[in-house]
């Protein structure tokens, strides 16, 4: 569907006329100004829409290039394997206890949160469909994907730290809640395209619900759903208010899940971020890399489950 | 498995996250509620907050969220839409994947990163610069009275909208998309050029959806925490000048909680369930138009 520019210059003129002037200035679709005056509008219209579209580019390019341009000096194989020392001033040393407690606290948010968001998703498609507790169920799911993580945060110190501590276990449990209406969520959108048909051979074949569910309708959604378990994993590694609040951070490896203040990288990365010597702050721009290429990897995970997606076609 | 049994088990599941929400309300509710009730109204309506004497006013912080949201909105909704009718209406098939590729890419970049760059990279590049300039040049109105800083409001709010334009513009794809082609093509039938085919037939159809992308990044702008925490120049209080440092909620939470005990947690925990309140209604009613939009 293209139509050139210049395609309504035939319009006679005498339409103008016979338009009444109030009409022109709630609907353009009504408006017979001279055709020379609405190409330039569109043309102008065009180049604003170009324009934006470039300068979003900006940013990307300028993020990408700083935090690989900055931090790959201090990446290096001690940056990896080494914990942080104990001064921001001292140079080397890395950011492993963060990433050690990054990997603990995602695994476990994700072992917790993926098995019960996909249960959820597997009640609104398959039993509560379109009734009230479905429908209210999905609203507030919906709802709790736009709490502020931070608040997350002063929930779970409330109700876990302040009786247990910090630690690992109190981290996760706030990366899972962020995490499970997300996955409930994308879910229940995968689990929705699976063809009727299919389901309904399985049943004609004498498979009952649950056996309907295990062996048709999860594998035919599982790329989508890796899809969207993989992009909540990517949002809950990038997470750091509410470890700042639940884990806090250390300076050593964790040895206890519970009850021992934990780092992760991005708590790392902001405290680098904070302080004012020049060690630190480059410490700060290699575990943005560390923690951009880990978010990166999920992402890229979910576009190739995604492009392996039958169902989509 | 007994079907009875699975039945009921992904009935618990759904279940439970309306109790997670719920139970998250109550408690810090309960939590927070004898610092709110030793304040009374002047929790909400009084700008000092001074832990040390037992003062806890909070306006000062609502009106910053307030502030750096609105900033963050008058610079990323034009461009967000910009680029929304941009992939749907006039670019040409090569270019869509690879823009939009981008854009999402922006998305998924973590808020601590945006943070990190914002203050080491777009800090001394281009907010400090520019907020000196509008100072200098603007300065005598009265939102724009100097002396100018990039650790202010205007700064926390430009990163702001840099980091929801994905996903106002996302979103908006989604809802333009929606439109009916027939539409669109009745609007060229009747001689509309494309621009007037977007103003007169897309986007009096997308209006509702297109405002509920926009309050949803407003309230992803309204709870967003560590990138606003390292920008916004944390000085608790109300300026009319936008190139003040100042505070937000969830600023002040991140940068006073881990050094807080007794009351002074329990007020945080209450600055929580106010920014708990006003991004859930801000949520339920992007989502509403969303709906309307999207599902019907």
């Amino acid at each position: 569907m293209s139509v050139p520019v210049g395609m309504s210059a035939g319009t006679p003129a005498g339409a103008a006329a016979g338009a009444p002037a109030g009409a022109a200035a709630g609907n353009p679709l009504l408006m017979r100004s001279t055709s020379r005056a609405r190409v330039v509008k569109d043309v102008a219209a065009r180049v604003a829409m170009w324009l934006a579209a470039l300068i979003v580019l900006v940013p990307v390019i300028l993020i990408l290039y700083y935090v690989a341009a900055k931090g790959l000096p201090t990446m290096d194989w001690e940056f990896l394997t080494q914990p942080t020392p104990y001064s921001m001033r001292l140079r080397g040393g890395g950011f492993v206890n963060g990433l050690i407690g990054t990997l603990l606290m995602v695994v476990l948010a994700a072992v917790v949160s993926i098995p019960l968001g996909l249960l959820g998703a597997i009640y609104l498609v398959e039993y509560g469909k379109k009734g009230l507790l479905a429908q209210v169920i999905r609203f507030f799911s919906d709802v709790m994907t736009g709490v502020p993580s931070v608040f997350v945060g002063l929930f779970v110190y409330t109700a876990m730290v302040i009786p247990f501590g910090f630690g690992v276990v109190m981290g996760a449990a706030s990366l899972a809640i962020i995490m499970l209406p997300i996955v409930v969520r994308s879910s229940e959108e995968m689990l929705k395209l699976v063809p009727r048909e299919l389901k309904e051979a399985s049943y004609a074949l004498g498979a009952g619900h649950w056996h309907t569910i295990s062996r048709v309708v999860l594998p035919a959604a599982a790329p989508g759903l890796t899809t969207g378990t993989m992009l909540a994993v990517a949002r809950a590694a990038g997470e750091t208010a509410p470890l700042l609040l639940t884990a806090l951070s250390a300076q050593e490896i964790v040895t206890r899940l519970v009850g021992e203040a934990t780092a992760s990288l991005p708590v790392l990365i902001y405290y680098g971020a904070r302080n004012p010597f020049p060690a630190g702050q480059e410490r700060a721009w290699a575990g943005a890399l560390e923690l951009l290429l880990l978010v990166l990897v999920f992402t890229l995970l979910a576009r190739v489950a995604s492009s392996r997606n039958r169902l989509w076609q | 498995m007994a079907d009875p049994v699975f039945a009921a088990l992904t009935g618990a599941a759904g279940i439970l996250v309306l109790i997670i929400l719920g139970y998250m309300v109550v408690v810090t509710t309960l939590t927070a509620w004898p610092a709110m009730q030793s304040q009374g109204w002047s929790f909400i309506f009084s700008t000092t907050w001074d832990p040390s004497r037992g003062q806890y006013g909070i306006l000062a912080f609502v009106y910053g969220t307030v502030l750096t949201s609105l900033i963050a909105l008058v610079i990323a909704v034009p461009f967000s839409l910009g680029i929304a009718l941009f992939l749907t209406e006039i670019a040409p098939g090569w270019i869509r994947g690879p823009v939009a590729y981008m854009v999402d890419l922006l998305a998924a970049v973590p808020s601590v990163v945006y943070g990190l760059w914002g203050v080491f990279v777009l800090l001394p590049g281009l907010l400090q610069p520019l907020a000196v300039w509008l100072s200098r040049t603007l300065g005598w109105i009265p939102i724009f009275a100097g002396p100018g800083s990039g650790l202010s409001f205007f700064g926390a709010g430009v990163v702001l909208a840099i980091m929801i334009i994905p996903i106002i513009s996302s979103l908006s794809r989604e809802v333009l998309r929606a439109v009916p082609s027939d539409e669109k093509n009745a609007a060229f039938a009747l001689g509309a050029t494309r621009w007037e085919m977007i103003t007169g037939a897309v986007l009096p159809r997308a209006k509702a959806g297109i405002i509920g992308a926009v309050m949803l990044g407003l309230g992803r702008a309204l709870g967003e925490t560590i990138a606003v925490a390292l920008l916004v120049g944390s000085r608790e209080q109300i300026t009319a000048s936008i190139l003040k440092p100042g505070y937000t909620m969830a600023s002040i939470i991140a940068n006073q909680f881990t050094e807080a005990t007794g009351d002074h947690i329990r007020a945080l925990v209450g600055v929580g369930v106010v920014l708990f309140i006003i991004t859930i209604v801000v949520n339920v009613a992007a989502r509403a138009l969303v709906w309307r939009m999207v599902e019907a």
